[in-house]
């Protein structure tokens, strides 16, 4: 077993581990310290990928964005220390019939690269400046300019959509 | 090749300790277990250096504010000039009880401490002390920095929440806004060196300074310095531990070394954005014959940070703390609009010098813009001065024909 294969055990560990915690565990507050820590795992598997941009991306989006609104969320809404709750909802079918989807697509790709994927995976020439050719690729008119405008377009409207409705009247 | 001392510290003088070890275990073991030794070696060593320096750091913060204040300041413990007392104090908080409120999250509130130092430690990976003397150069280098520094407003709230205690709930509140907010004209501001770099790698930025950025993009700089002492929490922006209304925030609760990791966590990251700046600003470890000896080079680094750091305690002596409300005024209705029009302005001049002009020039025009915006900046403030100015002593007239002065008076303070 190399290094990287430990290490790969060791993030995926902390990953399903703390993946589970959300999902099961009743206080709200530490679910949301889960969710936190499973993203952390998530952004070391992309590390491992040698994908440096998307982990750090990983890292401020998911973890310095999304899990502190959520926790914001959790603060401004609930009784704060008692957010004790069952973390089920009465939905055992449509679970089950999710859950037997997504084994199933797993299980596709499982097998369909399994007797050819192999470890480190193959990988193509080293790309340089990897981060300059995507910026590149977000504003030229032959690639995602258009896309990535709309997006824009559409945070903006978010925000200020954001503002209207928080502005009290008459100020 | 076999070890040698004398070889090894020959190696140590021109920074390259770890090459040289690279080399005498070349023979004798597999690459990956010399990597992964060497690896943890510069991590312990890029920490225990962060951790020792931080009861310097300490010493000088006391003396130099003590000296601004016309006090002597610590002088007891290590002779006359009190080297010793951060030892002495540290030594005591080692001794104290730790205490876990009741009712305290116990997950929440012991992790709050292990995480805001790992954080601050993380973010050390980056920095280039030295020619060839950095942790990882990652091409996503400062960008790493921002989201590491994004992911440390997490053991605030952990802290806050998991105390059971209302006031580091507000200490946590009032933390993260500040952090939040302050987090956006930083980054814009850090995206123009990296718009003229080109680059986001730390060494590639350090390598693009011809001419040192803070002389390229002063404005940039300065919203950089402001924003960085609110991420720190340094007056003038200290209403995070505002001791007089909140008694010390988020860390209300912690005692002994639970506290003192708090503490910890700040000194490393004052240092932190002290080395920051030196390295985006200030050229970094650049200097008269660093390419050649890379001990110069550290030498020039270490000068330069603590000259910015003899800054933020120098700021720290002088200004008194603002208000939350002026906090948030002043970063969402000044600071953001004064980058984002930067950036704007730079991004269009940066487009419109040709390739290949000499680097003085490019940077006079740039430095001349940056006067520009500053001025304009400068004077729309000073408009919005006087309209508030007109609108307090109409308020005044009117209020007086009424005869109603406490009034005028408390509304006076409010504006001004």
């Amino acid at each position: 077993m190399t290094i990287q294969q430990v290490v790969f055990i060791l993030i995926s560990l902390i990953t399903i581990i703390s993946a589970i915690v959300v999902v099961t565990d009743r206080n709200l507050f530490r679910a949301a310290v889960g969710l936190m820590a499973s993203f952390l795992g998530v952004a070391g598997l992309y590390i491992i990928l040698e994908a440096g941009f998307l982990a750090v991306a990983q890292l401020l989006v998911y973890i310095g964005a999304i899990s502190i609104l959520v926790i914001f969320a959790i603060m401004m809404t609930r009784r704060l220390m008692q957010t004790i709750e069952s973390p089920f909802n009465s939905q055992p079918v449509w679970g089950l019939i999710g859950a037997v989807l997504a084994f199933l697509l797993l299980a596709l790709v499982a097998i369909r690269t399994w007797p050819t994927a192999q470890y480190p995976a193959p990988s193509g020439p080293v790309v340089e400046s990897s981060v300059q050719q995507l910026g590149a690729l977000m504003v030229s008119p032959d690639a995602y300019v258009v896309p990535f405008e709309v997006a824009s377009v559409l945070l903006l409207a978010a925000l200020i959509g954001a503002v209207a409705i928080s502005r009290t009247e008459g100020s | 090749m076999s070890f040698d001392i004398l070889e090894f510290l020959q190696s140590l003088v021109q920074l390259n300790a770890v090459g040289y070890m690279r080399e005498v275990w070349s023979d004798d073991m597999p690459a990956w277990l010399s990597e992964a030794i060497l690896d943890i070696v510069v991590i312990l060593v890029i920490c225990t250096f962060n951790l020792i320096i931080v009861l310097g750091l300490i010493w000088l913060e006391r003396k130099v504010v003590a000296r601004i204040q016309d006090r002597i300041g610590p002088n007891r413990v290590g002779g006359r000039y009190g080297i010793l007392q951060s030892v002495a104090d540290a030594t005591k908080l080692l001794s104290k009880e730790i205490i876990t409120p009741s009712g305290a999250d116990k997950l929440a509130f012991n992790l709050a401490p292990l995480v805001i130092v790992v954080a601050a430690l993380l973010m050390w990976a980056v920095i280039p002390f030295a020619p060839g003397v950095i942790g990882t150069d990652l091409n996503v280098g400062l960008f790493y920095v921002l989201a590491i520094s994004s992911v440390s407003v997490v053991p605030l709230l952990l802290a806050g929440w998991g105390s059971n205690n209302k006031y580091a709930l507000l200490g946590a509140f009032r933390s993260v806004a500040q952090l939040v907010s302050y987090e956006v004209p930083m980054v814009m501001a850090l995206l123009i060196p990296i718009l003229i770099a080109g680059t986001m790698s730390m060494q590639g930025l350090v390598m693009a300074q011809e001419v040192w950025y803070v002389l390229v993009v002063p404005l940039s700089a300065l919203i950089f310095l402001v924003s960085a002492l609110a991420e720190l929490g340094r007056t003038p922006f200290d209403l995070l531990e505002a001791e007089s209304e909140i008694i010390a925030g988020y860390h209300i609760e912690y005692s002994g070394m639970k506290f003192a990791m708090f503490f910890l966590a700040e000194f490393i990251n004052s240092l932190f954005m002290a080395a920051l700046f030196t390295t985006i600003y200030l050229g970094g470890w650049r200097g008269p014959g660093a390419m050649e000896y890379p001990i110069l080079g550290l030498i020039y680094f270490f000068i330069k940070v603590f000259l910015v750091y003899f800054v933020f305690i120098w700021i720290r002596g002088t200004f008194p703390r603002i208000r939350i409300d002026q906090l948030l005024d002043f970063n969402w209705k000044f600071l953001v609009p004064l980058t984002l029009g930067l950036i704007m302005v730079i991004a269009v001049v940066v487009k419109l010098i040709p390739e290949g002009t000499n680097p003085w020039a490019a940077a006079a025009a740039l430095f001349i813009v940056n006067i520009l915006v500053g001025l304009v900046a400068l004077e729309f403030v000073r408009r919005y001065a006087r309209r508030q100015r007109i609108e307090v002593e109409e308020v005044s007239i009117s209020l007086d024909k009424t005869g109603d002065v406490t009034e005028v008076q408390s509304t006076a303070t409010v504006v001004s």
